[in-house]
């Protein structure tokens, strides 16, 4: 732990840096962009909104730096509950309910044991290298403004939302009759996978056994 | 009027996108190239909901519905994503994605 504060420092320093710039983008640069009516105070939801922003955010620049896999899984749990609060945010809390029971109780514990399965414990440090840190700042430093401003300067065609509301009901409606067929298709893909995932996971795990028949 | 903008939640998608395009393409551990996929995912499935949010008058759940098929194909693709990580570690001894390039012992 005491090799790996001074990384996990700047990683932490480095995530404060992308919140904090993330929010400056939010509350400054975006109102001057965006035609945004009457300049009412901010209420208690927008502060809500950008502390889950900034949760995300920080647990998403976790899993790019952090060189501990753990952490990074740590990051990731982050991210993914971020994920779903703003899911709340955007009215679709079977959506949030789903991101949390799929991907916090299935594929992170997934990822989880995957972590334990491969890697030895005790070089757990130098388990999660990278290619190099100034390469991912060049691919980030590429990407990252290109889809903000993409995000913040297109007119975009929106509606004003409308308040908060169930979507439970709907979603059901939608599945079976409009998506009807990805639906069944997605259980057959979901059965696949089960098998596969079965099968290839188990074909190796007692490579030294005698087979008795060919 | 409401604060929250359909830009604050594609602003949040995009640095969801550009962070796991950096983990997918600076790690060597296979297992953090799936969390960087599985970041790239979140990224857009929040793009999907914002935009079926503030751009669907009518009220329509069809970005949710199409958000739940990309969760489905999320858990699937990490589920045999994490086999192959498996079985490559069973043959290689080693999960760096650059030890693993032959497609046989």
């Amino acid at each position: 732990m005491t090799r790996n504060s001074p990384r996990l420092g700047l990683a932490l320093l480095l995530a404060v840096l992308v919140a904090g710039f993330l929010a400056y983008f939010g509350s400054e640069v975006l109102p001057a962009w965006i035609p945004s009516g009457d300049r009412a105070p901010p209420r208690l939801a927008d502060y809500l909104f950008y502390a889950v922003a900034a949760l995300t955010v920080a647990g998403a620049a976790g899993v790019a730096l952090s060189r501990n896999i753990l952490w990074s899984a740590i990051g990731l749990l982050m991210a993914l509950l971020g994920t779903g609060a703003i899911y709340v945010f955007l009215s679709a809390d079977f959506l949030a309910v789903t991101q949390l029971l799929v991907y916090i109780g299935g594929v992170l514990v997934l990822i989880l044991f995957a972590v334990m399965l491969t890697n030895r414990i005790g070089d757990v440090d130098v388990s999660n290298r990278s290619f190099g840190l100034l390469g991912g700042l060049a691919l980030f430093a590429a990407v990252a403004p290109l889809l903000l401003f993409v995000a913040a300067l297109t007119p975009w065609r929106s509606h004003p939302a409308g308040s908060l509301s169930p979507t439970t009901a709907a979603i059901g409606d939608e599945f079976l009759s409009r998506w009807l067929l990805p639906f069944e298709v997605a259980s057959v893909v979901l059965l696949a996978t089960l098998i596969g995932a079965v099968v290839m996971a188990r074909k190796e795990l007692k490579p030294e056994e005698p087979r008795e028949t060919p | 009027m409401t604060h929250l903008t359909l830009t604050h939640f594609l602003a949040v998608g995009a640095l969801l996108f550009a962070l796991g395009l950096v983990t997918v393409a600076t790690r060597r551990n296979a297992v953090a190239v799936l969390m960087g996929v599985e970041l790239i995912l979140n990224g857009a499935n929040v793009n999907l909901v914002a935009f079926n949010r503030y751009s669907d008058p009518s009220g329509g759940v069809s970005g949710q519905v199409f958000a739940l098929f990309v969760i489905v194909l999320a858990a699937a693709e990490a589920a045999v994503g994490l086999a192959i990580v498996l079985a490559i570690f069973q043959s290689f001894r080693s999960i760096d994605v650059r030890t693993a390039d032959t497609m046989r012992e």
